[in-house]
């Protein structure tokens, strides 16, 4: 049987390096998206900003 | 069950993915069918849209890269994409297409409208559907019927604007469809040994250079008149007109030149000249279309 800390697969410098660059990527891209979304409501009808709050 | 590899892929990997090459001309005549199409799009929903369809065609060149990865291995112009490279894996490339081509279909759709994001969709199962699963591998007709695809992104700009279509897009789409074939049997006049490799039925492999030579003239002719066709029908002013006319005229002499010069150097060095014209004429052909129709908007006449 295992004892846990040992187990899995171990990442070097690299493999890290990139998989960060890609985390970052995905970041940004879900920022852009979010962003988009938010001046395409701004844009698209004054009726989502005129409600009660 | 052999043990995963963690990924090696970079960003450039992924981008790779997108074909940003072929990603530009999409881009590009997708924005002169949007600017020159009647009405208005606010420019964060033009940009949007512009958005979408440069997101949809990366789909498609990811999805293509996913199917074609034993293709691309054994041809000198492919195999340091990122699959057959071994930096990515297809699986890896088959998620990233799939969610960036719904996400793109979506996102249009809900953002700007569902016409537009319905010839999305249509173009991207053309291309990796019709294209890329079918006729890529079992006839020479390929890039005939294949190239609608890449003829489709003026017209998705055009419907983001109006809702519809009508002739002056479909217009768009004809010079689009038939420059493909003199373009890419250009390149495969040069590449031939490469798809034989590959066993990829593109027309110099299964009927000859001298055919391929003799169907790019054909399709050429053809092209040069449609070129003119905007003009014609009264689409497009006389900027559009004189560029098409020029651009035509050139790019007929540099087919007769391929279809003339069969042997050694001179084979190549036309094949090569018709292939990197006909990038020249299509970016030609919608840069004049798009400052002509800009001209008409601030009252300049010519």
């Amino acid at each position: 049987m295992s004892n846990g800390a040992d187990d899995g697969i171990v990442l070097t410098e690299e493999q890290k390096r990139r998989r960060r660059a890609r985390s970052i990527a995905i970041a940004l891209s879900l920022g852009v998206l979010a962003v988009l979304f938010y001046m395409v409501t701004l844009v698209k009808g004054p009726a989502v900003l005129i409600r009660p709050l | 069950m052999a043990p995963v590899e963690p990924s090696l892929a970079g960003v450039e990997d992924y981008i790779a993915l997108l074909k940003p090459r072929v990603m530009s001309l999409v881009v590009f005549t997708a924005l002169v069918g949007l600017l020159v199409a009647p009405g208005h799009l606010h420019p964060v929903i033009g940009f949007t849209a512009l958005l979408c369809i440069a997101i949809g065609a990366g789909a498609s060149g990811a999805l293509n890269m996913w199917y074609d990865a034993d293709i691309d291995a054994v041809m000198t112009r492919t195999r340091r994409r990122p699959i057959p490279a071994g930096r990515v894996e297809p699986g890896e490339a088959l998620a990233f297409g799939a969610t960036l081509a719904v996400f793109s279909v979506a996102v249009l759709g809900v953002l700007v409208n569902w016409f537009a994001a319905a010839l999305l969709a249509f173009t991207i199962g053309f291309y990796v559907l019709v294209y890329t699963m079918w006729l890529k591998r079992v006839t020479p007709q390929n890039i005939v019927i294949g190239g609608a695809a890449g003829a489709f992104p003026p017209m998705i700009g055009w419907a983001a604007v109006t809702g519809d279509i009508s002739v002056a897009p479909v217009l768009m789409f004809l010079i689009i469809f038939l420059w493909t074939p003199p373009h890419f049997w250009a390149l495969g006049l040069l590449k031939a040994d490469d798809y034989a490799r590959a066993k990829v039925p593109m027309l110099p492999v299964v009927a000859g250079l001298d055919a391929t030579r003799r169907q790019i003239l054909i399709y050429t002719i053809i092209l040069a008149p449609v070129g003119l066709s905007p003009w014609f029908a009264g689409f497009a002013g006389s900027v559009y007109g004189v560029v098409a006319l020029i651009c035509g005229t050139v790019m007929l002499h540099l087919a007769w030149r391929v279809y003339r010069d069969r042997i050694g150097a001179a084979a190549v060095s036309s094949a090569k000249r018709l292939f990197a014209f006909s990038l020249l004429y299509v970016f030609a052909l919608f840069t004049a279309l798009l400052a002509d129709n800009l001209l008409t908007r601030i009252g300049v006449t010519l």
